[in-house]
């Protein structure tokens, strides 16, 4: 990551921009805008994806994640409920949990054991009503917490926590509004049409660390123009381009996005013309890379890419699934973290399927690999030029739903947000 | 880490216990010759971009799984790459030379001394597995070198009856990098 050679690039230059196709690149990488970002997005009323519920199958069973750059412990309680709390002791701001993953009866920071209950409940702390001990025979109490110490001022920091069908999400603010209009009507179909209640399978998790604004990985899956031009493997097998029956839908507000397409024959055709990534007459050497089965729970699209701001993407193309949570590591970076899953109902050759069709996406992924790549040189560009700004026109520079991918409308109706929100 | 992997995890090592590995097995100095000739000739296909003679080294019926450690010491099955054929080989090399967009890169893989856990003929075919740690530097235009990817191969080598040689059979990579550095395009 290059440090940013501009620093007085201010907030209210920066927001004042009116033209959501014009995104001054200083909105990628000023430090100062990032910070704000961190305290109006992440840490404001938004949801941020933290789990799947099958990461934590059993009472006590914790991972560690992050809203926005803030380490959290998410858990589940003995009576089922998850919790979520941030990761540093009240004590002396230890981040005392340190694995990624576990089973546990309760937290106990190791520096002076102060002891939380799973809801981040202060339990108790070593000598708190001071030390007896005799001296000279006489009994004496040394030290001791103050006698207006209450273990109820003292707790964990604990997050508003959400679930929706194996999804859990968390939120600092208690303020946020329910998960179900956060999500809106317009996408909340689209999350319960991969998320519908069935029980999931974990299959694994990829970890990327991409040198690039973590703005730039939500535009990227709200832009519908590049797959087929930058991934030979969607224009040439059909997995996705411009001359497919798709549709384009966001929430109220902009923010949040599913792109939706159904798969084609692939081949030759108009939109493949002067494609340079299109390779006429490739074949896969082992198709079973490619070996496609259709769902009943389709129920048409083949491919649906949500976008759920600000932290989360979800992933049904074809047979592969997964989460891809977004945290972000200073204005320069952000970690990709993709969990992949299937159904419990999944036969095997369905999960085999799903595992083989995961050579397309994650870090080497034959699609998805290019994708960092781009952001990394997207980064680049800004870095180096903090006073030009992007042009995001296709389609015009209004923003709406479409039914057709031959737009950025997406990514104005993030931009159109984020301005309010920076704004406010 | 899982305890199980790691003996000295207590901080007292284990030198009087009893050991939970066997150390590896003695060779005959000449099939030793050949296994390490086998790993420098895997270092230096990849690292030179030879990706047919890379190819080459594993057998007709192969498998290459490149896998996170997490995911391996969990038991959970997700590979960053999962290759069941040499035919799938073939499509990842057309794949990093024909169609993904990347920004090039130089390989530089050190890999340590061959660890031999077993040995044995299997239907009239000799095979060994094999452990062996590897360090990957990538070196990128205009950048200086880094540590790209550090972890460990678990391999099966077999003889190959066509010619003799030794190839591999299964690949198994299995880094610790928690990160990957943006991506991975070619082969570890």
């Amino acid at each position: 990551m290059n440090a940013p050679i501009e620093t007085g690039a201010t907030v209210p230059d920066a927001t004042a921009a009116p033209d959501p196709s014009r995104v001054p690149y200083s909105r990628y990488t000023d430090p100062a805008l990032h910070a704000r970002e961190l305290e109006r997005i992440f840490y404001g009323r938004h949801w941020s994806y933290v789990a799947l519920e099958a990461e934590l199958p059993g009472a006590g069973d914790f991972k560690t994640t992050f809203v926005g750059e803030r380490s959290v412990i998410v858990v589940r309680d003995a009576d089922g409920s998850i919790n979520v709390v941030e990761n540093h002791c009240a004590h002396r701001g230890v981040r005392f949990c340190q694995q990624p993953f576990g089973r546990v009866k309760d937290f106990t920071c190791p520096y002076h054991q102060w002891n939380y209950d799973l809801k981040g409940n202060l339990q108790g702390l070593p000598f708190r009503r001071g030390v007896k001990r005799v001296e000279d025979g006489r009994t004496r109490i040394d030290g001791g917490m103050p006698a207006d110490f209450r273990l109820e001022d003292h707790g964990l920091t604990k997050l508003a926590v959400a679930r929706r069908n194996g999804l859990v999400f968390a939120c600092f603010d208690h303020g946020v509004e329910p998960l179900e209009d956060y999500l809106g009507p317009e996408v909340l179909p689209w999350v319960d049409r991969v998320f519908d209640g069935r029980a999931l399978t974990l299959l694994g998790h990829s970890r990327q660390r991409i040198p690039g604004n973590w703005k730039l990985m939500q535009e990227n899956i709200k832009d519908p123009y590049h797959p087929g031009l930058l991934h030979t493997w969607f224009v040439t097998f059909g997995l996705w381009r411009a001359d497919q029956r798709s549709q384009m839908v966001m929430d109220a507000h902009g923010r949040h996005a599913v792109m939706i397409s159904r798969r084609n024959e692939g081949g030759k055709s108009e939109v493949t013309q002067g494609v340079t990534s299109f390779r006429e007459g490739m074949t896969l050497h082992d198709d079973r890379l490619l070996d496609v089965v259709p769902e009943p729970w389709w129920n048409g699209p083949t491919v649906t890419m949500l976008t759920l701001f600000p932290s989360l993407i979800v992933q049904q193309q074809v047979n592969s699934l997964s989460t891809r949570h977004i945290v972000p590591r200073g204005p320069g970076a952000f970690d990709f973290v993709w969990t992949h899953f299937g159904f419990a109902d999944d036969t095997p050759e369905m999960t085999r399927r799903r595992l083989r069709q995961a050579n397309l996406f994650g870090p080497a992924g034959f699609v998805s690999a290019d994708d960092g790549e781009v952001i990394e040189m997207s980064q680049q560009g800004f870095a180096q030029d903090p006073g030009a700004a992007t042009v995001s026109r296709l389609g015009g520079t209004g923003v709406g739903p479409t039914d057709h991918m031959v737009t950025e409308t997406l990514i104005r109706g993030m931009h159109v947000y984020w301005q309010k929100v920076m704004a406010e | 880490m899982s305890a199980a992997e790691d003996p000295s995890a207590d901080g007292r090592g284990a030198a009087s216990a009893a050991l939970t590995e066997p150390r590896g097995l003695p060779l005959d100095p000449g099939v030793r010759a050949e296994l390490d000739a086998l790993y420098a000739d895997y270092a230096a296909a990849l690292d030179e971009a030879r990706y047919d003679d890379w190819i080459a080294l594993f057998a007709d019926d192969c498998r290459y799984t490149l896998q996170p450690r997490e995911n391996f010491d969990r038991g959970l099955p997700l590979a960053t790459l999962a290759f069941e054929s040499k035919g799938m080989l073939r499509d990842r090399i057309y794949g990093i030379t024909r169609t993904l967009f990347h920004a090039p890169y130089y390989q530089r893989h050190v890999i340590g001394p061959a660890r031999v856990r077993a040995t044995g003929v299997s239907d009239g075919l000799e095979w060994l597995e094999v452990q062996a740690a590897y360090a990957v530097f990538r070196t990128r235009v205009h950048e200086p070198s880094e540590v790209f990817n550090v972890g460990r191969y678990l391999d099966r080598v077999v003889r190959d009856p066509a010619d003799g040689l030794l190839r591999f059979a299964e690949k198994r990579v299995v880094f610790d990098s928690e990160n990957i550095l943006n991506s991975v395009i070619y082969p570890i």
